[in-house]
């Protein structure tokens, strides 16, 4: 087997757009590569004209860019697979990171399927073994319950990534690297047909530095105006708990835990939310969670730095009051 | 018309414990159930039988208990259902459990569609069902929040992928993942359950797989990854101050913490 050498990193795009997951992989593609004493590289499926300067200033050595005008508009999941995999045959990494997001968790599977090497899935820490030089892959499993320490025995070692998990790398303008371009493969029935793009809301709760968020504890859609008044007032979003959803209180963009978002805002405000361990999965790593629940007992409070035993309804009220008081007499 | 639904059983999430000194998990604290995620999707599969007319298989990997799996898929409207079991399957990761699934489909021989849940609660990696797809050569897309239409040669589904949601239409053979969001799974009929109790359900192993499945490609052996080892974390300290009688206090000093996290500052 020829040698595998360099930490090479997925950079998702979107119509050209690279997305800043990308970047966060190169930062900490950089730190696993210093420690191997190898390269960066990125490899990069879009249309022309994509910024492959700024993966070079961002800190990849090399990069490797198919590209298209046409074929890689839409999310063709088998398209991209059979694209990246050539890039991958071609260069050998040792270590292959692509990030987490829906669509990185549909393609890096069928890529790994196709090199027949491991695929560890969500990894929220990434380390070199001092002893073997092989990678630490650590990631959350049954249901963010405990977290396994896991390697691959086969090259590539290969990862998903959560979303803002790590750092951004740091921008140097001054950096240079090599940028290689590749040639598209087509695939010729690839059996699939993208026949729309539907506009989804144009909201992202992971952003958001304060999220107030209701649970069943709410009576009905009209009182999300009251969640949304103490969401203005400590300049946040609205979240919701998944029953919210389900009853059609709200969208699922806003749908906090395990099968909807994670958040790590610096304030989490819990608004008549039980704290089921589901809903737990999605918050537990905010800065600072605040709840309020008629019931002492309910679980929410055991995760709570500070919470209210009381009426959201007379509670949420007589929150915004007095921040709006205390906005004005500071 | 043939729908295989990919179910694996797991521990019931809300019951089982977590040995933090030990760093272990104590699957015996809980039963078991079929994977949330799967009974959404054999809900899409029976919605499907019972506007087009199609046969429902279910199929599992796992120990001989996940037969209780198997039978409830059938009370629950799956007409049959299959287990791969073996002793030399334990211990697959996910190219391994793909692997083997991927035979199993192969043995059943024709299909038209296989659902898959989005992820499971225990193995969490929500990458089985795309390595299923590759292994078989099939298109699969992930994520499938809405079934639209269903053709003699192609299903059209909504997919939230992207950071958008896109309508795709998928020629049979293919794979799909579908989130919670695509319905609601019903419960066991009275019907179902009679014909579960009925039913005879196949168990393949090794040898029975043996024309596409070899010793070196399941199990330990087939899988390229390994857990080295399982940490159970510390649950994050918090602060935990809660105002169990006075409303009016905890919101004034509340505010003022925050004032002082410069969450509230002034205009
Ligand atoms: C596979 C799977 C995935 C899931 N994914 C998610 C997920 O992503 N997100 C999620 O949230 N859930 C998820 N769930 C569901 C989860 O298990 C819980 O059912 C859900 O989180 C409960 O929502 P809740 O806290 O709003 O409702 P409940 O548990 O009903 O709690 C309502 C709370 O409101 C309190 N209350 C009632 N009235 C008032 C009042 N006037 N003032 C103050 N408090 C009041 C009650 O004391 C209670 O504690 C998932 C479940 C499964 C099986
Ligand atoms: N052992 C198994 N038997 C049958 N189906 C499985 C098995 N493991 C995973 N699956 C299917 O693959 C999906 C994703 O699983 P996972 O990649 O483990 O999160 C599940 O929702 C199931 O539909």
């Amino acid at each position: 087997m020829a040698e595998h050498k360099g930490v090479m990193v997925f950079g998702e795009q979107k119509k050209g757009k690279i997305h800043k997951v990308t970047y966060e992989l190169l930062g900490k593609a950089c730190e696993l590569a210093a420690k191997l004493d190898e390269q960066v590289y990125c490899c990069v499926v879009g249309p022309s004209g994509i910024q492959v300067d700024e993966l070079i200033f961002r800190g990849a050595d090399k990069v490797f860019y198919v590209t298209d005008d046409d074929l890689f508009e839409l999310p063709e999941v088998l398209t991209y697979a059979k694209n990246i995999v050539r890039v991958i045959e071609d260069v050998k990494p040792e270590i292959c990171l692509f990030g987490a997001t829906s669509f990185g968790r549909s393609l890096a599977p069928r890529v790994a399927a196709a090199l027949k090497c491991g695929l560890t899935a969500d990894c929220t820490g990434l380390e070199i073994d001092a002893g073997d030089g092989k990678l630490i892959q650590i990631r959350p499993a049954f249901s963010e319950n405990i977290l396994a320490h896991i390697k691959s025995k086969v090259l590539p070692q290969m990862s998903t990534v959560r979303y803002k998990e790590f750092d951004e790398a740091v921008r140097d303008s001054s950096r240079k690297g090599e940028v290689k371009t590749y040639e598209p493969i087509r695939i010729a029935d690839p059996m699939i047909e993208i026949l729309e793009e539907i506009q989804k809301e144009e909201f992202s709760i992971a952003d958001a530095k304060v999220v107030v968020s209701a649970g069943k504890g709410l009576k009905s859609p009209e009182d999300l105006k009251l969640i949304r008044e103490l969401a203005e007032a400590l300049g946040g979003v609205v979240g919701s708990s998944r029953p919210l959803v389900e009853e059609g209180f709200i969208s699922k963009a806003h749908q906090v835990g395990y099968s909807g978002n994670r958040v790590k805002p610096k304030l989490y405000v819990a608004c008549g939310v039980s704290g089921a361990p589901q809903h737990i999965a999605g918050m537990k790593e905010s800065e600072m969670i605040f709840a309020i629940n008629t019931d002492p007992s309910a679980p929410i409070f055991n995760i709570a730095d500070y919470g209210i035993v009381g009426d959201l309804y007379e509670v949420v009220p007589k929150l915004i009051e007095r921040i709006n008081t205390r906005k004005d007499v500071q | 018309m043939r729908i295989v639904v990919l179910i694996k059983q797991v521990p019931d999430m809300e019951k089982v414990k977590f040995d933090r000194e030990k760093g272990v998990i104590d699957r015996g604290s809980a039963g078991t159930e079929i994977n949330p995620f799967d009974l959404n999707a054999l809900e899409a599969a029976v919605q499907i039988k019972e506007a087009n007319g199609a046969e429902v298989v279910a199929l599992s990997m796992g120990p001989p208990s996940a037969e209780n799996a198997l039978r409830e898929a059938i009370a629950r409207g799956a007409d049959k259902g299959i287990l791969l079991s073996d002793r030399r399957f334990g211990g697959s990761d996910v190219k391994a459990t793909a692997t083997t699934l991927a035979a199993g489909v192969k043995k059943i021989g024709e299909f038209d569609l296989i659902l898959a849940g989005m992820q499971t609660v225990d193995g969490d990696t929500g990458q089985v069902g795309s390595e299923v797809a590759e292994f078989l050569d099939i298109p699969h897309v992930c994520y499938v929040e809405k079934i639209n239409e269903v053709n003699d040669e192609d299903i059209r589904v909504t997919t939230d992928i992207w950071d958008s949601v896109y309508e795709e239409k998928v020629k049979y053979p293919g794979l799909l993942t579908v989130t919670k969001d695509i319905n609601s799974p019903r419960l066991p009929s009275f019907r179902g359950k009679m014909s579960a109790r009925k039913a005879e359900i196949p168990v393949w192993g090794l040898e029975a797989l043996q024309e596409y499945l070899d010793e070196t490609m399941t199990g330990i052996k087939g899988s390229p990854t390994m857990v080295k080892r399982v940490e159970v974390p510390p649950a994050i300290k918090r602060e935990g101050r809660v105002w169990r009688d006075s409303v009016d206090a905890g919101v004034d000093e509340f505010v003022e913490i925050l004032v002082g996290a410069k969450v509230v500052e002034a205009r």
